[in-house]
């Protein structure tokens, strides 16, 4: 047993919290007032490989494992959580969805742009209808001469409208259930596909959200990812990578919280003290901090067994399940913490619970997950 | 022996308030949340319908409701929107301490024309630094000839500025702690009060809250209520009753929340059955009722302790407590039953959540309520 951080990823990790704490976090309130996709600084952050954290150097990536992903998106959650949010997205989904199973023609073309930050990448897997339940799912790609048709209807799509490439689910084979989805390379601007307007959210504001259409939008056949029929397949299995992203960027929203509320805790007077002498208070900043590292614990677990190899399908729902409740229990009580002050924009808590809330949402609800670790414990029973 | 029914009129007025807050008050909630504005055509309805103001004595022109009455009233407002609901409820805290602590030339010449007008009070105890712990209160009152001149800011003050009547709390001897603390009468438009709206808070965006400055305001003496060291009394005995009414309103948005999460399960399908079908959902829609429904008796009681002239204090604290963090959780929950459509304003499940987190704040945060319920434990 060894919980030392290699010595290359504390260096990492101190450098990129100063940048996240420089750059990220001065913008954040500003861009939770008047939301935009912050391209700026996520230009600044392909800079320094963190658009392609996981991608190897050949393909212009940072080539690290997902030890310091989730060590490194920690940081850049703390200072401010939408960007965090497509940061998980297109180093969690598309390119370890491409580095997985794209052809060599197909990582050529998108891993580059990608892991520079030129491009942005998205994944398009809920329909207004339908989440986690794959086999309602209405999206169609139809066989053409060339390629495919598709149609249909795509919602909550991380990134929608600025993000150039969308991995897309949809039905090749409408009565085959979960292996009749297959997936799709879409470029941003093919035609037929269209954006709607970015959602009102409750939290995470600079992270754009919209819905994309396909109506007759063709794509060649190249645009297929993987064998046809294996789509979900293959996304259900990339979600084990993805929801430890999440369950990394929980723990950087909370970890700031916390700090936050250990710091108002030491200035605020009551009845003659500060009220970190209460023990109410004292004994909510230690449930705080317990939950938060219990949180990380899970969250570096699930990511050094992936580096080895090890299927984590069960582990990386346990990450976040766990970091994400915490997250909203941790940012809950730092807006009590600071009562009136903490209910007001004058203070970043607010924000935390706000862009804390979805993190128990996207990439599977709580409850998905519950359903998928309940399941892992009988199909893993030797661990 | 034990009567759990409401009477005839008070069912009257239930059915009178909910149909307020189904028809006036929920269409236009959205829309005064996003613009962050006063809902003053509202505010006026409300006034014209008798469900402003309502524990103003009969003697000064008011319907002198029961607090029971209240709280009926309450639920049905706050279900209909929070913030809207503490912009009335906050002008109930307004004149309250004048009704438990003013003459009554005082009550004649303060409530009956806010009670003809249709006008709102606030009550302001709270301070930049300071909130429930009044005796490091900053704002200084000096006695001088008929005169009381009043210097120092209040925070987090709900109506603060727009009020017709403000009940303002003073030091007028710091070293008296809270016995020397005052309740003044502050009018609208008196030299030197000036106030500044507070912007961008998470919920309750329909409420005008306000810091209120003093800057050398000169009220005459006989705006003082009881005698000058009465003031801390006054406030906590307003408190005690007050409570009982964010209770109500937190009962309110579990009942809000519960609804639109039952609805919405019946209606989403997953895996080939309505969400309603499957018993995780089935389990959060049952706790949320069990929450609404001990909530609501629990505020039934206390307002009942208030009306039979009984000792209130513990019973109020633990309603304000238990009814708010039951609301907080029943939000919470309804959000989720809606999945990615609760994080979207386009459903009103998020709202309830960002209003209900101030009904755990205001009026003394719910660490307080359990110091004021251990209080009576460690006797």
């Amino acid at each position: 047993m060894n919980f030392d951080l290699p010595d290359e990823l504390l260096l990492m990790q101190t450098s990129v919290r100063e940048f996240a704490q420089r750059e990220i976090a001065t913008v954040a309130p500003e861009l939770d007032r008047n939301p935009r996709f912050p391209w700026e600084t996520l230009r600044k952050m392909g800079e320094l490989g963190l658009l392609g954290v996981l991608t190897p150097e050949r393909y212009g990536g940072a080539g690290l494992d997902t030890l310091s992903y989730v060590v490194l998106l920690e940081e850049i959650s703390a200072a401010d959580a939408s960007h965090g949010t497509i940061m998980a997205v297109t180093n969690g989904l598309p390119q370890a969805m491409l580095l997985e199973y794209g052809s060599d023609e197909q990582m050529q073309r998108y891993l580059p742009r990608l892991a520079s930050g030129e491009w942005v990448g998205s994944f398009c897997l809920s329909e207004p209808h339908c989440g986690s339940d794959a086999v309602a799912m209405r999206t169609r790609a139809e066989r053409t001469e060339s390629g495919y048709r598709l149609d249909g209807t795509k919602a909550w799509i991380t990134s929608g409208g600025e993000a150039q490439l969308y991995l897309v689910m949809a039905k090749t084979d409408p009565k085959g259930g979960a292996r009749g989805v297959s997936c799709f390379l879409v470029e941003k601007d093919t035609p037929g596909m269209e954006f709607g307007r970015p959602e009102e959210k409750l939290g995470q504001h600079a992270a754009t959200t919209t819905s994309v259409t396909f109506d007759g939008c063709e794509v060649p056949r190249e645009a297929r990812l993987g064998p046809e029929g294996q789509g979900f397949i293959l996304a259900m299995a990339s979600l084990d990578g993805g929801r430890i992203g999440i369950a990394a960027q929980a723990v950087g929203i909370a970890r700031a919280a916390l700090h936050a509320a250990r710091d108002y805790a030491a200035e605020r007077q009551a009845f003659g003290q500060a009220i970190r002498e209460f023990q109410g208070v004292q004994f909510k900043l230690a449930d705080m901090a317990t939950r938060l590292e219990a949180a990380r614990l899970l969250t570096l677990q699930a990511a050094w067994l992936k580096d080895r190899g090890y299927r984590v399908t069960r582990e990386a729902s346990m990450a976040k399940l766990f970091a994400s409740e915490s997250a909203n229990f941790v940012t809950n009580a730092a807006i009590q913490i600071f009562g009136g002050y903490g209910y007001s924009r004058d203070y970043p808590v607010e924000r935390y619970f706000r862009d804390a809330r979805v993190t128990e949402i996207y990439e599977g609800t709580s409850e998905i997950q519950r359903m998928v670790i309940g399941r892992q414990l009988y199909r893993e029973k030797g661990r | 022996m034990i009567d759990f029914s409401l009477g005839d009129e008070q069912k009257q007025i239930q059915s009178l308030a909910r149909q307020f807050a189904r028809e006036v008050i929920a269409p236009r909630a959205a829309h005064f949340d996003r613009e962050e504005s006063f809902p003053r055509e509202i505010v006026e309805r409300a006034a014209e319908l008798g469900l402003l103001n309502v524990g103003a004595p009969v003697e000064t022109g008011g319907l002198g409701l029961s607090m029971l009455d209240e709280v009926v009233i309450g639920e049905e407002l706050a279900w209909g929107c929070m913030g809207i609901y503490s912009i009335l409820m906050a002008s109930e805290l307004g004149i309250t301490p004048i009704v438990l602590g003013g003459s009554s030339e005082q009550q004649e010449r303060f409530l009956r024309p806010l009670v003809e007008r249709g006008g709102l009070a606030a009550f302001a105890l709270s301070e930049p630094d300071n909130g429930s712990d009044a005796a490091a209160m900053k704002t200084r009152a000096v006695f001088g000839g008929d005169e009381v001149v009043l210097n120092g800011s209040k925070m987090w003050i709900t109506n603060g500025g727009i009020a017709d009547v403000t009940v303002v709390f003073a030091s007028f001897d710091p070293e008296a702690r809270h016995r020397g603390v005052a309740a003044v009468v502050v009018e609208k438009g008196v030299e030197g009060l000036s106030f500044q709206k507070i912007h961008g808070k998470l919920g309750q965006r329909a409420a005008h809250t306000a810091e209120l400055v003093f800057d050398n305001v000169r009220v005459p003496r006989g705006n003082v209520l009881g005698e000058p060291g009465d003031g801390f009394r006054i406030a906590m005995r307003t408190l005690d009753r007050t409570r009982i009414p964010v209770a109500a309103g937190s009962v309110g948005v579990a009942r809000r929340a519960l609804d639109e999460a039952a609805s919405y399960a019946r209606e989403r399908h997953a895996f080939g059955q309505p969400i309603v079908d499957f018993q995780a959902i089935q389990f959060k829609l049952a706790d949320m009722k069990i929450g609404l429904e001990t909530a609501r008796w629990q505020t039934y009681y206390a307002a009942w302790l208030v009306d039979s002239g009984m000792p209130h204090t513990e019973a109020s604290a633990i309603a304000k407590c238990y009814a708010s963090d039951v609301a907080f959780a029943a939000a919470n929950e309804a959000l989720h039953v809606h999945g990615g459509y609760g994080y979207v304003d386009e459903f009103p499940v998020a709202k309830l959540l960002r209003d209900v987190k101030l009904n755990q704040i205001y009026e003394g945060t719910n660490e307080i309520q359990r110091v004021v319920i251990a209080r009576g434990l460690r006797k």
